[in-house]
């Protein structure tokens, strides 16, 4: 009787930790590549690192383009792979803002602002995310279709590439899921 | 309000969300547990921040002053 007890108790305590969205953790979308868009998702990001959560970015469609390094040229396009690269911005610091661009006045606006009131730039923001260890999972198949490799995205300490599955699984344990 | 002494400052004058959490979040490890941490913020988001921070860490925001234009905060490590 009091063994059937405790092997309750025992499978009751497993199903409990290995519920989903038990963890202490933030799986993050990144699927927006407006500049004021990617500033909310990295403060989020930060803040939960700081926080002490595990956190997961997955960068997908139009929020890969930030990952690209404007430094790093690289080879072996084809024509649409060639104009993807040019049409869309290469980098997180050519990225615009979703509403009042004003052909590019909008975004300096709110570039001039954030750094008069000593708001943390994009650059500063990706920075501390890669000393808090926050994951950024690029999707295999956002790169595939613009034709982004590999080798021009940014170097970033805990970057890899994956599939949704790979997104998923970390948001089915995560307590706090978003999508931006 | 017991009395306490504060073994380190903070200095997070001038820093917007989310830095005087991601500055607290880096020296907290470096404090030993019981250990008091002043930080000094201009952030009036603060005063909401590090409270949240304390109970989503497992520490504790002991005392708060706000003097001269400045926000005052005394956070412990409880753990």
């Amino acid at each position: 009787m009091a063994i059937d007890v405790e092997q309750q108790l025992a499978s009751l305590r497993s199903q409990l930790e290995e519920r989903p969205g038990a963890k202490k953790k933030l799986s993050m979308v990144v699927f927006s590549g407006d500049l004021d868009k990617h500033i909310a998702s990295m403060i989020i990001a930060t803040g939960a690192a700081a926080m002490g959560m595990e956190t997961v970015l997955f960068y997908t469609f139009w929020g890969t383009a930030a990952l690209r390094d404007p430094k790093k040229r690289v080879g072996g396009k084809n024509i649409i792979e060639k104009m993807f690269g040019m049409m869309l911005p290469k980098g997180r610091n050519k990225t615009t803002i979703s509403k009042m661009n004003m052909g590019g006045i909008g975004t300096a606006m709110i570039k001039g602002l954030m750094k008069k009131k000593n708001v943390a730039s994009m650059d500063e923001l990706f920075e501390v995310a890669g000393q808090l260890g926050v994951k950024i999972i690029i999707c295999e198949m956002s790169m595939d279709l613009m034709g982004f490799k590999r080798e021009e995205m940014i170097d970033y300490p805990n970057l890899e590439v994956g599939g949704v599955a790979t997104f998923l699984a970390d948001a089915s344990e995560s307590s706090i899921q978003l999508f931006i | 309000m017991a009395e306490y002494t504060v073994n380190k400052t903070l200095d997070c004058k001038g820093l917007k969300c989310p830095m005087p959490i991601v500055k607290m979040s880096q020296e907290m490890p470096k404090s030993a547990i019981g250990d008091v941490i002043e930080v000094i913020s201009t952030d009036p988001g603060a005063l909401s921040d590090f409270p949240a921070w304390a109970k989503t860490t497992g520490n504790q925001v002991i005392e708060t002053k706000q003097e001269a234009g400045l926000i005052k905060i005394y956070v412990k490590r409880l753990k």
